[in-house]
């Protein structure tokens, strides 16, 4: 029930825009005249990195400011990469997995785990699936030990894979109650098509069909992998790599994931409706395809995507927030994912009656990255506000050793963190056009609006963008489920 | 009072202050000077600072904890502890503003058009239509003419510039706080920011504001099935305390909050004796103590809020409320407790973590796991709020084919267990041992520490408290677990509240729609 003010900025970074007159009265600014001194010297802790023969790797962070140590196994391969006829698989194997040790079976793994105040955990992503744990220094070795069982030595059983299924068939029935979750979801697959591997999603019928053997299949074909184990904490390190050598060194040579090769059409534009009766806000979605990491223009986007959208004093909040008090909900940028195109997103949450005009700033804010060329104070404002914080990615020893394993898994450079921001220090304002007049396409854009139809007015016709195409958002209901709901 | 942090941290600093146990190792250590690393200061204003020395890396963070939320809200203003909340991040008569004694008369000629507007708005009888849409384009061509001296977004633009980072807030019923967290050389800026807008606050582009929070409401209240459904279980379940209330506020209220009340409100509850403000990170208590206290020393001081009179009375009628929607159900159930500083404070989180906590409590095993009917549920402990007495309430969300009755039922005869049998050993301990465990984790946040800092300064007058706890967590004995049980969870303390779902008309399905005609 805690009310977060400015909670829903999207991309979390920060950008401010002075409105044009700002400057044109003598303000004094005595915030000037508080002297900045020099920052502390800080070096961040970077983890030990250990190349076993077989191609495995191994992160050890030492941190002895408390008393615990964890640690997790991250294992190339995720949900984008199983059947379709399937989808859901990767869920339920994450959810699985976690009871299924050869050591103890999950109930009794809960008993002795919790009695501890220690934690393992499984899950399954897009890309990946990962065993976690953590508790105190004095539990460490044995929770190791049992984390380690789940990896090699799994025992799925068909009980908790029901339980999976069951808590899986929930949610999947749930999912047009909360109209932000519709408008995420729905969203994302007018951007990468129904039935990308980034978007196809579960359904009764395809958890239904999982069975036990296809967890086994799936743990068999991803744990060959290349794996990535890192640990973090109040732990002797000669010691700690012993333990991971004696584990890890006797798997055979890691057989490295073949990159992907999907089509990325990007979405058809237009105007796309899906109407709910107990609403009385619109979510509007304006989405096309993104970009990725290895795009040189990345920092060039950032910077752009701190002005557009990025933090209290952007475009879109300045104009459509703060000037229009359309929205408490406003943000969006350019997004880049690590290995694949991310997605173009802005997004307002608005009242029915104001959908068109919300929509419409929005719009003219997007228009505006292409035609109302960028500032030399927008663009020192946001990198300020991008540099000056910088050091929060960084600040603890925990976020310096997940910066590191998600650069290993992705195949980019240790030192990615630094040569970004030195690209992001030297973008200009002709850098911010150049990449505004490249990536912005506003004629390419889908935009979705999930609202109360008979409360929009004026309607969606008004947007002058062609007519409103309904999406049928119906839940299957395979012939047994159903029966089970009446 | 939920409180679950620094477990083992306790331990030392209690054997240390008694003086009765070694603990040793290189812990130990730590935590003595964990202890060592925190300074307090009382300002002749009033208002507490802490410090805590926690130089991991070239940051800081800070809490700053008022002890004024929207349950302090006057009647018929309901939303006014938050509305003011937003108001304080539109900058000072210093920041955000172009000339401030021009654009303070425009903002004055603001609230008498409003004021004008409202009066008619509100007549009972004879409103002349022509003449309210008259005063309501006054209204709004004077905001348009004191927004000619607003520097928007002024006072977050320096705070962002100068590397802030979780820049936020939150209006709680029982408190307000604000926070973010800094590189450690802006630390100067940062005070004359806080204080600034503590002690300075400018009545600015409040009734567009207005609009940004009836758009909050909107989506975090009326939008939401979870979301109306809580509103209206608290507003049931309380008929006299302010608990009960709309936390947001309820729409018509919200709508004619003045900015004129919000720094009434102001006056009343931002004074130095209602303000604790914490800092943790890379700062030197030495340093930065005069700095501080020479900024937050322009807080005005002031006597410290009376406190509210009304208690709710007991309540005797088991109470209910059925919604009949077409989303999926939902159950949620909730008696009234004491509050924090009860005996039983820590009672109550035995009982949550023992029938909550993780995939052995009582209410995972025995509904999850076991009869397979739900696919969460448990115990939450004290909700709405936690300064004044609240409510224990459980919830359950029902697997498909599944009713809220029947999450009910399933409930009740876990809680009757607790009634009738004592708890195990094992669950005892293992409640020990994961609040001591999960308090020490928290210490490995600067922006947690200082949040809790602030909240058990202000909540116990020490906080120390906070590591004090623990020694009331030990203490909970099973013959406690059953008195408390059989007290609290009675039927004439209970309100009930679910969702049903309503098939869809006939001809109609929830995907179909009139849309955009």
């Amino acid at each position: 029930m805690k009310k977060n003010f400015g909670a829903y900025l999207v991309f979390v970074i920060c950008a401010i825009v002075f409105t044009p007159g700002a400057f044109n009265a003598q303000q004094n600014k005595p915030w000037e005249k508080i002297p900045v001194p020099r920052l502390h010297a800080f070096n961040p802790h970077q983890p030990q990195r250990i190349e076993l023969k077989n191609g495995i790797v191994i992160f050890l962070q030492e941190d002895h400011e408390l008393p615990f140590v964890s640690g997790s196994v991250t294992i190339p391969g995720g949900a984008r990469d199983e059947d379709p006829a399937k989808a859901g698989l990767v869920g339920l194997y994450g959810q699985a997995w976690r009871t299924s040790g050869a050591k103890l079976n999950g109930d009794a793994l809960d008993d002795l785990l919790e009695a501890k105040a220690a934690h393992i955990e499984t899950g399954g992503d897009v890309d990946s699936t990962a065993v976690s744990w953590d508790s105190l220094k004095g539990d460490s070795d044995q929770v190791l030990s049992l984390a380690l069982d789940l990896l090699f030595h799994p025992n799925f059983s068909a009980e908790k894979l029901e339980l999976a299924q069951q808590q899986a068939a929930t949610g999947i029935v749930r999912r047009n109650d909360d109209e932000a979750e519709i408008a995420g979801r729905e969203s994302a697959k007018l951007v990468y098509g129904p039935n990308s591997p980034y978007t196809r999603q579960p359904e009764l019928a395809t958890i239904g069909a999982v069975t036990v053997d296809d967890l086994k299949a799936w743990h068999d074909q991803t744990i060959g992998g290349k794996l990535i184990v890192s640990i973090s904490g109040d732990f002797d390190p000669a010691a700690m790599e012993a333990k991971l050598r004696a584990a890890f060194e006797p798997l055979p040579a890691v057989k490295i994931t073949p990159s992907r090769h999907d089509d990325f059409a990007g979405p058809k534009p237009g105007v796309f409706f899906i109407d709910k009766e107990d609403v009385n806000q619109s979510n509007v979605e304006i989405v096309g395809l993104g970009t990725d990491r290895r795009n040189p223009d990345v920092p060039a986007l950032a910077v752009m995507n701190e002005i557009l959208g990025g933090s209290f004093a952007s475009r879109l909040f300045q104009k459509i927030r703060t000037e229009k008090g359309l929205a408490y909900a406003v943000g969006g940028g350019y997004g880049y994912a690590w290995d694949h195109p991310g997605e173009f997103r802005v997004m307002v949450l608005t009242k029915s009656a104001s959908t068109v005009e919300a929509t419409n700033a929005a719009l003219a804010e997007i228009d505006g990255l292409t035609n109302r060329p960028f500032t030399d104070e927008e663009l020192a404002r946001a990198k300020d506000n991008i540099l000056n914080s910088f050091l929060f990615r960084y600040d603890t020893r925990e976020k310096v050793l997940a910066e590191r394993v998600r650069l290993e898994f992705y195949g980019y450079p240790a030192d990615y963190l630094e040569t970004y921001r030195a690209a992001l220090e030297k973008v200009t304002v002709p850098d911010l056009n150049a990449v505004a007049k490249k990536y912005i396409h506003p004629g390419k854009l889908a935009i979705l609006v999930v609202g109360n139809g008979p409360e929009i007015k004026p309607s969606l016709e008004e947007l002058k963008l062609g007519p409103a195409q309904k999406v049928d958002v119906t839940i299957p209901m395979p012939k047994q489920a159903a029966e089970q709901k009446q | 009072m939920q409180s679950t942090r620094f477990p083992w941290i306790w331990k030392g600093v209690w054997a240390l202050m008694l003086a009765a146990l070694m603990l040793t190792g290189a812990h130990a250590q730590d935590l003595k000077s964990f202890e060592q690393r925190i300074t307090t200061k009382v300002l002749p204003n009033g208002l507490t600072l802490i410090i805590c020395e926690r130089p991991e890396a070239p940051v800081f963070s800070y809490s700053t904890f008022v002890d004024a939320g929207d349950v302090n809200d006057p009647s018929g203003e309901s939303g006014l502890a938050h509305m003011f909340e937003h108001l304080a991040f539109k900058g000072t008569s210093e920041i955000g503003t172009t000339d401030y004694s021009a654009e303070k008369i425009a903002l004055e000629k603001v609230e008498a058009a409003n004021n004008a507007y409202e009066a008619e708005y509100l007549k009972a009888v004879g409103r002349d239509e022509k003449k309210l849409a008259e005063l309501k384009q006054k209204f709004i061509d004077a905001q348009t003419e004191a927004h000619k001296y607003v520097i928007p977004n002024q006072f977050t633009d320096v705070a962002e510039r100068n590397g802030a980072e979780g820049l936020n807030a939150e209006t709680g019923l029982d408190e307000t706080k604000y926070f973010w967290s800094m590189p450690e050389n802006r630390l100067e800026l940062w005070a004359w920011l806080e204080s600034g807008r503590l002690a300075d606050v400018a009545p600015r582009e409040f009734y567009k504001e207005r609009d940004v929070v009836n758009e909050e409401r909107r989506m975090s209240v009326d939008s939401n099935p979870i979301g109306r459904l809580v509103e209206q279980f608290v507003a049931t379940a309380y008929v006299a305390h302010n608990y009960g209330r709309s936390h947001i506020g309820w729409p018509s209220e919200v709508q004619q909050i003045t900015a004129t009340e919000a720094m009434e409100f102001h006056k009343k509850y931002y004074v130095g004796s209602n303000i604790v403000i914490a800092v943790v990170g890379d700062v030197k208590a030495s340093e930065a103590l005069p700095v501080l206290e020479r900024y937050f020393s322009k807080i005005p001081a002031g006597p410290k809020p009376e406190e509210m009179t009304t208690v709710e009375p007991k309540q005797f009628a088991e109470k209910t409320v059925a919604i009949r929607e077409q989303t999926q159900p939902f159950y949620i159930e909730g008696y009234h407790r004491p509050d924090y500083h009860s005996p039983d404070d820590a009672v109550f989180d035995a009982i949550q973590d023992i029938l909550s906590n993780g995939r052995v409590s009582r209410l995972y095993r025995s509904l999850v796991r076991d009869q397979q009917i739900a696919a969460e549920a448990a115990g939450f402990s004290p909700f709405p709020g936690e300064k004044y007495p609240s409510l224990f309430a459980f919830y359950a969300v029902p697997l498909p084919g599944h009713t809220p009755a029947q999450m009910r039922d399933a409930i009740h005869k876990e809680i009757e267990k607790l009634k009738t049998a004592d708890v195990s050993d094992e669950e005892l301990a293992m409640f020990k041992t994961r609040t001591r465990a999960d308090l020490l984790r928290g210490l490995a946040n600067n922006q947690g520490l200082a949040n809790d800092l602030a909240e058990y300064q202000t909540r116990y007058g020490d906080w120390r408290e906070l590591f004090l706890q623990l020694d009331k967590v030990d203490k909970v004995s099973k013959a406690d677990i059953r008195r408390v049980t059989n007290e609290i969870f009675v039927s004439s303390n209970r309100t009930e509240a679910w969702i049903e779902t309503e098939p869809a008309a006939a001809g109609k399905t929830a995907q179909q729609g009139g849309g955009a005609q």
